[in-house]
């Protein structure tokens, strides 16, 4: 039992770093009202995915060992992304197996590494706050928060509190994006087949808005959204349960959108 | 076949464009998985007997040398032959030998991707010997000329108007004005043909699903019953199976039945199972009087032990390519050899090597959806890394890729460079959307922005925004 506030450090994973600060601010808010203490160590970068998944396992082991030398001083590590949680929670272990000085550090990491939504709801036992977002919204499952973490239900449950949002489950709510990290920019058109499956799902549940939780793939949903000409929002859930909606518009959304290029 | 793994690309690309494939992969994909969930939420126990036939897999690879001579005694026990194949072409002279050895003219096979594996039929073709496939599937592609697209259904980038088209130009015998838009005129129509054939035949190849050490049997599936036809009607029965096909017992036989079908399609069983053992008896009313087995190796044994072992569990029962998004967009064909989809993507290069499948282990989101409905619970994702590894360590990968990853993995573990080149990077895409959300294309982003808008990031990076402001 830890008795004073536990310690959380945030590992805002890249793509938030870079593309959407609000997730990380939100998510913060979201840990500390859950009651927790919140630190985002500056030594932060990436989980090392693109390395790992492209075969150079050199790299993602000495990117892995510099993440846990970050991170392994705090009592959870939380990453607003199931992803790059599962990277940190089932791959590093793995990929340090068999390094005698680091295999129970990245092991010992593993344990205490939590994507946001199912440590608020699984550790905390927090079950969300005040927010409210005035939206009919479907979720899209990210795969490996799912299939890795399983990862289903909590967002759910979070999202179920928020007044003036109606959640419509999509039947291929599961199916992949297409994202798949560089997948999606080394076979564009495979890519592009794929997420026209999500997004015709998605506008078939006639949801005005849909959420996740990870950026990669709402990024490549919103960007196809934006190509189709779809009116369909995307944002971050963490957005939404943080009430923090109104810093920053949807997702590809800007206040001169519609002027020529 | 020819394999075209390395057109992988170009390949995909056409498969994109071809519309009948892409109502026939809608079709598939909203079907067979649906399916396989009902099937295994009708069976309490699915989860335990995938767990139990991976067990049994594991088991027989760890004792393969063993059950695979148990097997063969028993064959010879009961009159039968075993014939070892280190790689397809021993197979094919094997098969060839027996074909003419019964003075064959004609051979019907029913569905085999070994047969695939080994392109039987042209070398059959190639020294006198007919072949006729009799899976119905299997029967329309032959007639077009074209390899099976997908594991259980070969046919499944076909529409039913194409097989029309297909029937009235190879089958002149029947009138030119006949109504062939039904399914059942078409499957009767096969069944006049291959009627003549299974008579007619000679000798009789199939594959076979499970190898039985203990009985010395094959076990085949059907849906059509076909392969009972092709085996007991000629004198001659020939069954061809890779080595790791063989299971211990009768009743590990069965455990894996009920996972295979479900899988598969969502039948409780085959409509077909059937236990085949040796040639005809003395008392038996019918059967070959000649039943041979040709066990091929083809690669198998290099990856025994290998870090792909795990990958000769699996019993070909197509679970991962229905549920493939990648095999949902392209369809089989553009693999570009027998196999397809996530199994064929981890299979093919043990087989044809890494160098002429470079882009398969590549071309996957890493989904994890094959892993989770695989009956066998191959880690097929971790072995697609595996090959990607291999690749890398090999260098069989772009120079400027590796350049592009050493590059940004440096900065990646020097987060104060990496801050101060991604803050330019953040900054400058920022400016270049201006006020608009997204951007419609970028410098060096021509995969990412070909088919989708960027969405632009909000100006500054998490990390200075929250040094600002918290500290």
């Amino acid at each position: 039992m830890i008795q004073q506030a536990p310690h959380v450090g945030l590992f805002a994973t890249c793509l938030v770093d870079l593309m959407r600060p609000t997730v990380g601010f939100a998510a913060a808010k979201l840990l500390e009202d859950a009651g927790c203490r919140v630190d985002v160590p500056m030594d932060q970068t990436c989980c090392g995915q693109p390395a790992y998944n492209s075969g150079d396992t050199g790299e993602a082991r000495a990117i892995a060992k510099h993440v846990i030398a970050a991170f392994e001083g705090f009592d959870y590590v939380v990453a607003p992304s199931g992803s790059c949680a599962g990277t940190l929670r089932v791959h590093y272990p793995q990929l340090l197996k068999d390094d005698a000085a680091w295999a129970a550090r990245a092991e010992a990491l593993a344990q205490k590494t939590h994507e946001l939504f199912s440590f608020l709801t699984d550790v905390l036992n927090w079950m969300g706050g005040e927010a409210r977002y005035d939206a009919t919204a479907t979720y899209h499952d990210s795969c490996s928060g799912l299939r890795e973490l399983g990862i289903k239900q909590q967002p759910r449950t979070l999202l179920a509190g928020v007044e003036g949002l109606e959640l419509k489950e999509s039947r291929e709510a599961e199916a992949c994006c297409g994202f798949g990290g560089l997948f999606c920019v080394k076979y564009p058109d495979i890519s592009e087949r794929i997420v026209d499956v999500k997004t015709a799902d998605l506008e078939a549940t006639g949801a005005d808005t849909l959420l996740g939780g990870d950026l990669g793939c709402l990024m490549n949903i919103a960007g196809r959204l934006k190509r189709q000409g779809s009116a369909v929002k995307v944002r971050h859930a963490a957005e939404v349960l943080a009430g923090m909606t109104g810093e920053v518009p949807p997702l590809g959304e800007g206040k001169n959108d519609g002027a020529e290029d | 076949m020819e394999a075209t793994t390395r057109q992988f690309t170009g390949n995909a690309r056409q498969a994109l464009k071809n519309d009948n494939l892409r109502a026939a992969l809608d079709k598939l994909s909203h079907g067979f998985p649906y399916k396989r969930l009902e099937a295994a939420a009708r069976l309490p126990e699915f989860e335990a007997l995938r767990d139990q036939s991976r067990d049994i897999k594991a088991h027989v690879l760890e004792n393969l040398d063993f059950y695979l001579q148990q097997f063969e005694s028993k064959v010879i026990e009961q009159g039968g032959q075993v014939h070892w194949a280190k790689d397809a072409a021993e197979a094919r002279d094997i098969i060839l030998a027996i074909c003419q050895e019964a003075g064959a003219e004609t051979v019907t096979k029913s569905k085999s991707m070994i047969g695939e594996e080994i392109a039987i039929n042209g070398h059959l073709e190639a020294n006198g010997v007919r072949p006729v496939e009799t899976d119905l599937g299997e029967y329309i592609i032959q007639l077009r000329k074209e390899p099976p697209s997908h594991l259980i259904a070969p046919a499944i980038h076909l529409s039913m108007d194409q097989v029309a088209d297909t029937f009235k130009d190879k089958h002149r015998e029947f009138a030119a004005d006949r109504p062939l838009d039904q399914p059942r005129e078409l499957l009767e129509e096969a069944r006049t043909m291959l009627r003549r054939e299974f008579l007619a035949a000679d000798v009789g190849l199939t594959g076979a699903n499970l190898l039985i050490a203990e009985t010395g049997s094959i076990a085949l599936v059907t849906n059509e019953g076909n392969a009972d036809l092709t085996l007991t009607l000629p004198n001659t029965h020939i069954a061809i199976a890779s080595i790791e096909k063989a299971v211990p017992t009768l009743e590990d036989a069965t455990t894996i039945l009920r996972v295979l079908a479900r899988s598969a399609t969502g039948q409780e069983l085959s409509v077909y199972t059937t236990f085949v053992s040796g040639p005809k008896r003395p008392d038996d009313m019918d059967g070959p009087e000649n039943f041979h087995v040709v066990l091929l190796d083809n690669g198998r044994t290099q990856m025994l032990g290998s870090e792909f072992h795990d990958m000769l569990r699996c019993i070909r029962c197509g679970a991962c390519l229905n549920s493939c998004p990648v095999y949902g967009a392209i369809g089989g064909h553009a693999y570009g050899w027998v196999y397809s989809g996530p199994m064929g993507s981890v299979l093919m290069p043990g087989i044809l090597g890494l160098e002429q499948t470079g882009d398969l282990p590549n071309a996957s989101t890493l989904c994890g959806t094959c892993e989770s409905v695989c009956p066998m619970r191959i880690p097929l994702p971790a072995m697609l890394r595996r090959w990607r590894e291999q690749q890398h360590a090999r260098r069989l990968t772009s120079t400027k890729s590796r350049m592009m990853l050493k590059l940004w993995a440096m900065l990646a573990r020097r987060p104060g460079l990496y801050r101060a080149v991604m803050g330019l990077g953040v900054g400058f895409m920022r400016a270049l959307a201006g006020g608009r959300g997204s951007l419609k294309s970028l410098p060096f982003a021509g995969g990412w922005t070909a088919v989708r808008d960027l969405p632009a990031p909000e100006g500054k990076t998490f990390t200075a925004l929250w040094k600002e402001r918290r500290k």
